[in-house]
C-alpha cells in the first residue's frame, strides 16, 4: 500500500496551498487513502466540501506528515469514506446536507445538520430555496430490540445551563444499552456567513464557533489565513497568542473539573474550582480586555499589547493557583465517595480513541498521545517545555486527572511565556490580497481544531471550514456510556464536555 | 477535607465584599432586588435558561453567576431545571431555526406570569449570525421579550443588573433595554 506522501506526489499538487501539501487525486488514490485510514496508518483530520470538490485532511502520525487530498465530484458524488471508516460518517452526512455532495455507499442516509426546517437546501452548494412549510419526515432513530427495554428521550432543552442536543437512551432497568445522539440544533450556518467576508469580520465569526474555545478558534483561523497569504506575524504576537491559549485552557479545565465533581454531587470542589476559573477570567480581562479573550487574536497579530501591570497580575495568578490547587487535588484524590463515582465509569477504549483520532483529554485519557502543539506543532511551543500527560484507563477519573495535570503544565507554560516574551510590535498588516489556501491545526482545551481557508483575489474569504474536536468525541461517547447506569450519564457527558455549537457550526 | 471545611469556617465566605465598584454595585443590587423581588414574586425569582443557538459564551457567563463570588442565590434568584418552575426565561443565541420549536414549547410550558430576557448580542438581533439562513435572528422574533441584556457575552455583573432592571420594569409592564 502506498503512503500518504506517495499519494500526494502522484496527485496533482496545488501550489497555492500552505503549509501542508494538497493534491487533487483520482478515484484510485482516493480509495487508497481510505485504506490508510482503515488500517490506521493515517488519522482523519477533516472532510468537507468546497463547491464540487471534497477535501480530505489526513495525518500520517508515524511520519508526522499532515496533508490534504481532494476529489472532484462528477455528478455531485464521491466514494464514501465513512463506508469503510466510521469516524467519517457524521462528517459525510453533514457534508451532504451543506454541500449537496453525495457520499456513494454511505450506509447512513439520514440527514444530520439539516432538520428539514431551513428555507434553503444545500446552503454551501447548489443552493435552492424551499418553502419553510414543506412536509418533514420524522427522523428515524436506531432501534433497539429486546425484552423489557425502555426509552428515555432527553433534550434538546436540558435541565442545566447547557447547550441543546437530543439524547435517546434505550435502557434495560437502569443500564444503558444504547445511546443515540441527535445534534444540529444550534447550527447557525457559520460557514455560509464566513464566505465573502473580509478577514477581520471572518475572524470574529471564527471566534464564535464555540465560545469556550474562542481563543483557539481565532488562532486556528488566523494561522490558516496567514499561511495562505504568507503573512509574517510579529514574534511578540506569537507569544501573546500562546499566553491567551494557555489562560483559556486553565479557565476551562477549572470550570470542568468542578462541574464534573458537581455532577457527582460533590459541590465543594465545584465551588472552589469555580473560584479559580473566575480568577483566571478576571486576569484575562485585566490583561487582554475581555474575560473570554474574544476578538483579541486578529489576523496579523493580536489586537492590543499587554497593559503595564500584566506581568505582575499573571505572576500573582500563577502563584495563587499553585498555592490553592494542590489542596483541591488532594481532596479529589482522597474522597472515596467521589472516586466511587468516577473510577471505572464511562470507559473509552484505547482502540476506539485511536480509530476516531480523539483529541484532547478524551484521547489522552485513553492512551492516545497526541497534541497539536507537538505535532504538527507551531510556534512558540517549539521553544517551550511541557509534558503530555497520558493515562490508559479511559474512565471519567482518567479524564479528570489529565485535566489536573494539564493545569499544572499550563501554569508552567504561562510562567515560561512571561519570562521569554519578546519585545516589539504586536500586529502587522496582512500582505496584499491574493487567491491562496491555508490550513492550521491548533490545540484548543478540548482537542485539535482544524481550520482551512481559501481566499479570493479580492482578499475576502471564499471558503472557510472549521472542524471542532467534538466531531471525533461525540460518537465515542455513545460507546463509552454503554453498560453504565443512566444516572451516570451527566457525569460521563461532562467528562467529555463535547461542544454542541462547535459541532453544529 | 476537614481541614478545608475548618478553614472556610474560620475565614468566612469567599463571596465578594471587595472594595471595587463591582462590589458596591453588587451590594446595591442585593438590597434593591430583595425589595423589588419581594413585591412582585415573594422572595424568589426562578430562572430557566434556554440556549437557542448560542456559541456557549453566554452560558459560561451565566454559569459564573452561580460561583461563590457572585453567588446569585443571595439575591433570591436561582436557576431551575424545568420551565414549569420558572418565572423568567433567560434566552441566549440568535434562535437557530432548528431550535425555534423547542424554544416556543419551552415558553408555552412556563406558567404565567412570566418574563423573557434575551441575553447577549445574538439574543438581541442575531449578533454576528444575523442574516443566516439557519437563524431567525433575535429572540423577539419568536417570543415577546421583556428585556435585552447586551454584550458578547455580557459579563456576570451586567447580567445581574439586567435582572434587576427587569424587576423594576415589570412593575410598569413595559419592555426595557440595558
Ligand atoms: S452574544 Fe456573543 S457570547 Fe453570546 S452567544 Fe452570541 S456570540 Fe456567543
Amino acid at each position: 500500500m502506498k503512503t500518504l506522501r506517495e499519494l500526494i506526489d502522484e496527485g496533482q499538487t496545488i501550489a497555492a496551498h500552505r503549509p501542508w501539501p494538497r493534491a487533487l487525486v483520482g478515484e484510485e488514490a482516493w480509495l487508497q487513502a481510505i485504506g490508510l485510514l482503515q488500517e490506521q496508518t493515517c488519522t482523519l483530520l477533516g472532510l468537507w466540501g468546497d463547491n464540487a470538490t471534497v477535501h480530505l485532511a489526513l495525518l500520517d502520525e508515524a511520519r508526522k506528515e499532515p496533508a490534504l487530498l481532494s476529489y472532484e465530484c462528477e455528478d455531485d458524488s464521491y466514494p464514501s469514506v465513512g463506508r469503510l471508516h466510521a469516524p467519517a460518517i457524521r462528517l459525510e452526512r453533514a457534508l451532504r446536507d451543506l454541500s449537496g455532495l453525495d457520499p456513494e455507499g454511505l450506509p447512513d442516509t439520514r440527514a444530520w445538520l439539516d432538520h428539514g426546517k431551513w428555507p434553503v437546501l444545500r446552503p454551501l452548494g447548489k443552493t435552492e430555496r424551499v418553502a419553510a412549510t414543506r412536509k418533514r419526515k420524522p427522523y428515524p432513530l436506531l432501534s433497539a430490540e429486546g425484552e423489557s427495554l425502555h426509552q428515555i428521550p432527553v433534550g434538546p432543552v436540558h435541565a442545566g445551563i447547557i447547550e441543546p442536543g437530543h439524547f435517546r437512551f434505550t435502557a434495560s432497568g437502569e443500564t444503558v444499552v444504547r445511546l443515540e445522539e441527535r445534534l444540529g440544533y444550534v447550527h447557525k450556518g457559520t460557514e455560509s456567513l464566513l464566505a465573502g467576508q473580509a478577514p477581520e469580520r471572518a475572524a470574529m465569526l471564527a471566534g464564535r464557533v464555540s465560545g469556550d474555545s474562542t481563543v483557539a478558534y481565532a488562532l486556528a483561523f488566523a494561522r490558516a489565513l496567514e499561511a495562505a497569504l504568507g503573512a509574517e506575524v510579529p514574534a511578540r504576537a506569537v507569544w501573546l497568542r500562546a499566553l491567551m491559549a494557555e489562560l483559556e485552557r486553565l479557565a476551562n479545565h477549572f470550570g470542568d473539573i468542578g462541574a464534573i465533581c458537581n455532577d457527582a454531587a460533590f459541590a465543594m470542589l465545584h465551588a472552589h474550582c469555580g473560584l479559580l476559573r473566575e480568577q483566571v477570567l478576571r486576569a484575562a480581562a485585566a490583561c487582554f480586555g475581555h474575560r473570554l479573550m474574544m476578538d483579541c487574536i486578529v489576523p496579523g497579530g493580536v489586537r492590543a499589547d499587554l497593559p503595564g501591570d500584566a506581568r505582575r497580575r499573571l505572576a500573582d495568578l500563577v502563584a495563587q493557583v499553585r498555592k490553592y490547587f494542590p489542596e483541591l487535588i488532594e481532596l479529589y484524590d482522597n474522597t472515596a465517595s467521589l472516586q466511587d463515582r468516577t473510577v471505572g465509569t464511562g470507559v473509552l477504549s484505547a482502540k476506539l480513541a485511536r480509530q476516531f483520532g480523539c483529541g484532547g483529554y478524551v484521547g489522552r485519557a485513553s492512551g492516545r498521545a497526541f497534541d497539536a502543539r507537538r505535532m504538527p506543532g507551531y510556534a512558540p511551543y517549539d521553544r517551550l517545555q511541557f509534558e503530555l500527560p497520558l493515562r490508559e484507563e479511559g474512565d471519567v477519573d482518567a479524564r479528570v486527572w489529565i485535566r489536573i495535570r494539564e493545569v499544572e503544565q499550563s501554569l508552567a507554560l504561562v510562567e515560561q511565556i512571561l519570562l521569554a516574551l519578546p519585545d516589539g510590535p504586536v500586529a502587522r498588516p496582512l500582505p496584499a490580497a491574493n487567491a491562496a489556501e491555508g490550513v492550521a491545526l491548533i490545540e484548543g482545551f478540548r482537542g485539535d481544531i482544524l481550520a482551512w481557508v481559501r481566499t479570493g483575489a479580492d482578499g475576502r474569504i471564499a471558503r472557510c471550514h472549521l472542524r471542532d474536536p467534538s466531531w471525533f468525541q461525540w460518537p465515542v461517547l455513545e460507546a463509552a456510556i454503554e453498560g453504565n447506569i443512566v444516572a451516570d450519564f451527566p457525569l460521563c457527558n461532562k467528562s467529555f464536555n463535547c461542544s454542541y455549537s462547535g459541532h453544529d457550526l | 477535607m476537614r481541614r478545608m471545611i475548618f478553614k472556610s469556617l474560620v475565614h468566612g465566605p469567599l463571596t465578594e465584599a471587595a472594595p471595587a465598584a463591582d462590589a458596591a454595585a453588587l451590594a446595591e443590587l442585593a438590597a434593591q432586588v430583595n425589595a423589588a423581588a419581594r413585591r412582585r414574586l415573594g422572595r424568589t425569582l426562578s430562572i430557566r435558561e434556554v440556549d437557542a443557538g448560542s456559541c456557549n459564551g453566554c452560558e459560561l457567563e451565566i454559569h459564573a453567576l452561580n460561583n461563590v463570588l457572585y453567588d446569585l442565590e443571595r439575591f433570591g434568584m436561582r436557576f431551575v431545571a424545568s420551565p414549569r418552575h420558572a418565572d423568567v426565561l433567560l434566552v441566549t443565541g440568535p434562535v437557530t431555526i432548528n431550535m425555534r420549536e423547542a424554544l416556543e414549547r419551552t415558553y408555552q410550558a412556563t406558567p404565567h406570569p412570566k418574563w423573557v430576557v434575551a441575553v447577549g448580542d445574538c439574543g438581541r438581533d442575531g449578533g454576528v449570525f444575523a442574516g443566516s439562513y439557519a437563524c431567525v435572528g433575535g429572540v423577539s422574533a419568536v417570543l415577546p421579550v421583556d428585556l435585552h441584556i447586551a454584550g458578547c457575552p455580557p459579563a456576570p455583573l451586567a447580567l445581574l443588573k439586567g435582572l434587576l432592571a427587569l424587576l423594576e420594569n415589570a412593575e410598569r409592564g413595559a419592555g426595557a433595554a440595558v
